[in-house]
């Protein structure tokens, strides 16, 4: 439901003639795009814009950590070790004697493009496979379902460790590499649950009467799947994405645990979680930080995903 | 309906060859040889290394050693671990346990989740869902390790609530309360958003107005019209998550010594043990396969709308 | 015959990713039951404790067990013709009724009469020959085999595969199936005839690949591997995979060190951190490795308050040069690094005090240990490093490496750290993910980090310290390395007339190190353990295990 006046037809909601009528007042008769009335909502939404600064924040820490601090995130005093919070370093030290507050900064770059690239990829890869699953049924949907099956069924250790030492020439791998690896073996493994999600919507949307009535009016497939369908399937996707997130930073952690993940100089959060394991018990700034910073930080995608797609909502206006 | 069950049941058959198959493969292609690190930091001798060659068939070649895995496993015998053990027993052993937790994290993530869901999807925006939002939330980013290793010091060690290791087999169910929370956290938050979503979705679709223009009670419209609707995406959710639940068992396993198939895995893993990671996977994608089956054709229940033929 | 008083032994390699290790199973909380407290004190001679074990890693035959988790089982199990004392280390006679030689070749072994098998056949001088010749024979492909090597004749019963196990070619059949230098006498006498003079002999006969085996055993040994038969103070009762191991005493037990409890149960753990938190809550009796959540800051004193114990052993912890990667050929780089290091600071913060900084290669509790072997070299000076780095002219990346599931990352991490603030160059930390891929990373030479090492002595002296780890092609040679001229001290040493000239020679090999500096040494290893409330006078033998002759369970 991508074309307000489709839109607006078939559903017969009252209140969108109403926002209609208002915006064609202020901006002539030219009735706006989606987004561009999406965009007009989201601004006004305390939510969005809350979210969204934080977001900005965490990107600009990632680009230029040397704006907040000056102290080099791989440089460890022992003689420091597991000391507390202090004027001289805000977030105290961890176990090895590196800076918190300076690990926590740097530490925002690897984590945010982990996170958001496989989140990306996984979505990608698992919304093709399930639209087309979901819109074609039949054999198609039966393979796809049973190669998503083997996938899932993939223990996500077995898969990390073949798929990351297989493509890594010995040890010499630069981080990017690494970072990309990474991204690859998560969303690689991740995958199916998307698929599984986005099939369901779509069969779900295929038995809608506006999917019936656009195939009756001759809609091509592609234009029925990616604006009649996709726009219904997006919003449980979007869940699942926004949380997917913060899963995919915590996986990293679990992956440079095994010793196949990013490693030094490249600083992450999930790493300096797994770093403070053994720790917990008498250093706990060392896991709360990282913790803290990685749940703000999906806290506002999750945000920012929820006032995205309610904007996009015709229905939830 | 039958006959869509039946050509489900059949589609297993391919799944499983290319599910044992890819995984023996995939353990095969580890890198590492896996008798190389059973002696300790120092070497071991050569004869040994040998003799275990030979008794595993790793001279053979892949598609060879997989033959003959394949005609045990079809006879009932899934092979014997490298420390001499059978594989049958083990996984017959673990597999319990691991279901146990398994089911005990989806009911806690269920119930929870669904409840949260229900009640702020309801609500709407407020106190009680940003609260609901960001505990949820800082569960998920929290990885399980963490988290149980939290829990358990503090329930077990300092307050004394919970055993602090389950040991026993089969594990008693209300020993694996904590553990099956710890395991279950991670969904916990996705059930509770997706419930939450589909609930604020459809709160105001046709047919709610409709039935509450009826003049039906609000608690008919919620539980009958509302729920029964909003649940299609988070029961597709559910059903996949047991699989992935049992999987996703190592960690917490290991840290509330749950004598689950969860080490099985990770020791074959690390050890190359190409036998137990067969076996033990291969049950779980089996698992996988007969709860998605069972979500499909909840769908028809759930939403009268879909047919197969 | 001369026998060295030492402190510590053992053969168990600790792997420290069994750790980690562990798997699914069943388990019956049988022998604790719990935090009993308020004990009157007295000991209870039926009480049953569990112990923390590892899943042993091969099938339960003394000659195939080297790895700590089957260890613990063997040798409760079995006795051999001596043991160890469990706090001094010393070597007894146990089944041995005395071992006499006059030229350190030829042994006569004399057993003493009365002791049995669990299966109630009598240990016969044929027992010991049987079972030595059976772990030798390289078809059988033993763990132990290496043991035998110093015994005439082993060349006959054990071939090597000309091209490694690697290679298309296999192992010729051996020649024969008993070594010429064994010889059975009588019932109760045998003789030892070895290829040359060893005079620490002796001392490795408390070691489990010398452990008598029945008859049975022979007959049917997949039956003696369900029921395993030794000669033991505890006997065999019941094994459930990856959950527990079920002994109970043996009440024939000839030897005069018997337990004073009736049931030993060897409780599997699916980690070491699992287990921790079971002792601490009563679950569990004895932990022999507190692991590092409960080191960290010295937790586990307040947790097992009145109930940890900590004491050396015979293990140290180094980093060894990869002698074929050109990288590392400059010895002044290799003297820069190990100024660099500051050990105390990190023994005293990565492991909070539990660690004893190095001053040479081999450990303290040996016998023939020399003290600053090292030099000024084993203690942290930034300026001299600095020095030896400019004039090494190395401008590079340091790069370390070792096993990511053995629980090494901090100590490296923290390694490469003092060496990168030192000298100012950069330190990487790259791990591999598993044992077992960087036990044959090392093996087929292809390392081209600094790796890690560890050693652990076989028995007590200056020599296995030396002769194993850094002669031209010796076994444990992980690096490479190779000195004629150690190699030629080394053999003087071993043929010198008695053991104080010997250990003077080989002092002399050690200081060789100092100069080539082939392996950093970094300190000496200590274990820490802890108990329950229910026990009296648990303690860790010299071999790291619970001293089983000491340990009562308290009446409840």
């Amino acid at each position: 439901m991508t074309d307000p006046s489709t839109a607006s037809a078939v559903t017969t909601a009252p209140e969108e003639f109403v926002t209609a009528a208002e915006h064609a007042e202020v901006k002539g008769n030219k009735p706006r795009s989606l987004a561009s009335d999406a965009w007009h909502d989201l601004r006004r939404r305390p939510l969005f814009l809350v979210s969204a600064a934080l977001i900005l924040l965490v990107l600009l820490m990632s680009f230029w950590p040397s704006l907040f601090t000056s102290v080099d995130p791989n440089y460890a005093e022992l003689s420091k070790s597991r000391e507390g919070p202090s004027g001289a370093a805000w977030f105290g030290y961890d176990n090895q004697g590196y800076d918190l507050f300076s690990r926590t900064i740097y530490g925002s770059r690897a984590s945010i493009i982990v996170g958001v690239a496989a989140t990306l990829l996984t979505v990608l890869i698992g919304s093709t496979f399930g639209l087309l699953a979901g819109y074609y049924g039949g054999w198609l949907d039966g393979l796809m379902s049973r190669i998503a099956d083997v996938f899932f069924g993939l223990p996500f250790v077995l898969g990390a460790i073949v798929i990351l030492s297989s493509f890594r020439s010995s040890g010499d791998t630069s981080p990017t590499q690494i970072i990309l690896l990474v991204v690859l073996s998560i969303s690689i493994l991740s995958w199916p649950v998307c698929m599984r999600i986005m099939r369901s919507a779509a069969i779900a949307a295929k038995q809608q009467d506006y999917v019936k009535a656009a195939r009756a009016l001759g809609a091509s497939t592609s234009r029925i799947i990616l604006r009649h369908m996709l726009p219904n399937a997006v919003a449980p996707v979007l869940v699942y994405a926004t949380i997917a997130l913060g899963a995919f930073i915590g996986a990293e952690a679990t992956l440079s645990f095994l010793g196949i993940g990013l490693r030094a100089p490249v600083v992450s959060w999930g790493v300096m979680i797994s770093d403070s394991r053994d720790v917990i018990r008498v250093a706990p700034h060392s896991l709360l930080f990282p913790a803290a910073f990685l749940t703000a930080t999906v806290l506002a995608f999750v945000m920012l995903g929820d006032a995205v797609r309610e904007a996009l909502d015709p229905k939830a206006r | 309906m039958g006959r869509y069950v039946l050509r489900r049941l059949l589609q297993l058959i391919p799944v499983f060859i290319g599910t044992t198959f890819l995984i023996y493969w995939l353990v095969w292609s580890l890198p590492g040889d896996p008798f190389s690190g059973k002696c300790g930091d120092r070497p071991c001798p050569d004869s040994y290394v040998a003799a275990m060659v030979e008794k595993f068939n790793f001279d053979d070649p892949l598609v060879v050693q997989y033959g003959k895995y394949m005609l045990n496993v079809l006879q009932g015998n899934f092979g014997e671990t490298f420390r001499g053990l059978d594989v049958g027993e083990l996984i017959g052993e673990a597999y319990p346990n691991t279901i146990r937790l398994a089911l005990v994290a989806l009911a806690i993530e269920a119930v929870i989740g669904l409840a949260a869901g229900v009640l702020t999807g309801l609500r709407g925006r407020g106190f009680l869902d940003n609260l609901v939002l960001v505990s949820t939330l800082f569960l998920i980013s929290l990885p399980v390790f963490v988290t149980g290793f939290v829990l358990q010091i503090t329930l077990g060690f300092e307050l004394k609530w919970i055993k602090t290791t389950v040991s026993a087999s089969p594990a008693p169910w209300e020993h694996l309360i904590v553990p099956g929370f710890v395991l279950g956290s991670l969904s916990m938050a996705y059930v509770t958003r997706l419930t939450r979503t589909s609930i604020a979705e459809n709160k105001r679709a046709d047919y709610v107005r409709t039935a509450t223009a009826k003049g039906l009670r609000q608690r008919r419209v919620v539980g009958v019209h509302l729920l029964r609707n909003s649940a299609i995406p988070v029961v597709t959710f559910l059903g996949t998550d047991l699989g992935a639940l049992m999987g996703g068992a190592i960690v917490t396993e290991g840290i509330f010594d749950i004598k689950g198939i969860g080490s099985l895995v990770y020791d074959g893993i690390l050890g190359k043990e190409g036998v137990t990671v067969t076996g033990v996977v291969t049950l779980l994608v089996m698992v996988y396969l007969l709860s998605n089956l069972l979500v499909d054709l909840l769908y028809a229940v759930l939403d009268p709308r879909i047919r197969y033929d | 015959m001369r026998k060295p008083r030492w402190i510590a032994a053992s053969v168990m390699p600790l792997a420290l990713a069994l750790t980690i290790a562990g798997c699914g199973g069943g388990s019956e909380d049988s022998g604790s039951n719990g935090n009993t407290g308020g004990s009157t004190g007295a000991s209870d001679p039926d009480g049953a404790l569990s112990a923390f074990g590892t899943e042993p890693e091969n099938p339960l035959i003394p000659g195939n067990t080297t790895e700590s988790g089957g260890s613990k089982v063997i040798r409760s199990l079995f006795t051999g013709l001596t043991r160890y004392d469990p706090v001094t280390g010393e070597s007894k006679n146990a089944v041995a009724e005395k071992i006499d030689t006059t030229d350190s070749k030829v042994y006569t072994i004399k057993l003493k009469s009365g002791w049995k098998f669990h299966d109630g056949t009598p240990v016969k001088a044929k027992n010991f020959v049987d079972a030595w010749n059976f772990t030798a024979a390289s078809p059988n492909g033993q763990q132990g085999a290496s043991f035998f090597e110093q015994v005439q004749g082993y060349k006959d019963v054990h071939t090597e595969d000309p091209d490694g196990t690697a290679g298309p070619q296999k192992a010729p059949e051996p020649t024969a199936k008993e070594m010429s230098g064994l010889k059975v006498v009588d019932d109760s006498t045998f003789e030892v005839t070895l290829n040359a003079p060893f005079a620490v002999f002796p001392l490795k006969l408390g070691y489990n690949p010398f452990f008598p085996l029945p008859d049975s055993f022979f007959s049917d040994q997949k039956a003696f591997e369900a029921k395993p038969v030794g000669n033991g103070p505890f006997k065999f009762v019941s094994r459930k995979p990856n959950a527990e191991i079920v002994l109970t005493r043996n009440d024939d037990y000839a030897g005069d060190d018997k337990p004073k409890f009736k049931d030993l149960t060897f409780k599997i753990f699916e980690s070491n951190e699992a287990a921790y938190t079971a002792i601490v809550g009563g679950d569990l009796d004895f932990l022999d490795t507190i692991p590092p959540t409960g080191i960290a800051g010295g937790k586990y004193k307040q947790d097992l308050e009145g109930r940890n114990g900590s004491t050396p052993y015979m293990g140290n912890q180094t980093l060894t040069f990869p002698y074929y990667d050109p990288t590392y050929a400059n010895v002044d780089l290799r003297k820069a690094l190990s100024l660099a290091i500051n050990r105390q600071e990190i023994v005293d913060k990565i492991f909070d005090g539990t660690r004893i900084p190095a001053d040479g290669w081999v450990n303290p509790a040996v016998p023939g240990y020399a003290k600053g072997q090292c030099g000024d070299l084993c203690t942290y000076n930034p300026e001299k490093a600095k020095e030896y780095l400019a004039k090494s002219g190395f401008k590079g990346t340091v790069k370390f490496s070792t096993n990511a599931d053995g629980g090494h990352k901090d100590w490296m991490t923290a390694t490469c750290n003092s060496i990168k603030n030192a000298l100012g160059i950069e330190c990487l930390y790259e791990p591999i993910p598993t044992f077992a891929e960087t036990r044959q990373k090392i093996n087929a030479r292809q390392m081209n980090a600094i790796f890690r090492t560890g050693w652990i002595a076989d028995y007590p002296s200056i020599e296995n310290f030396l002769n194993q780890l850094y002669r031209t092609g010796a076994s444990s040679n992980d690096g490479e390395y190779s000195n004629p001229k150690l190699d030629e001290i080394l053999g003087r040493a071993d043929s010198a007339p008695s053991v104080d000239e010997a250990n003077k020679l080989y002092q002399e090999g050690e200081r060789i190190l100092a100069e080539d500096f082939p392996v950093i040494p970094l300190w000496n290893q200590t274990a820490q353990y802890g108990w329950s409330e229910r026990l009296d006078g648990a303690r860790l033998t010299s071999l790291r295990e619970l001293d089983l002759t000491n340990v009562t369970v308290k009446k409840k």
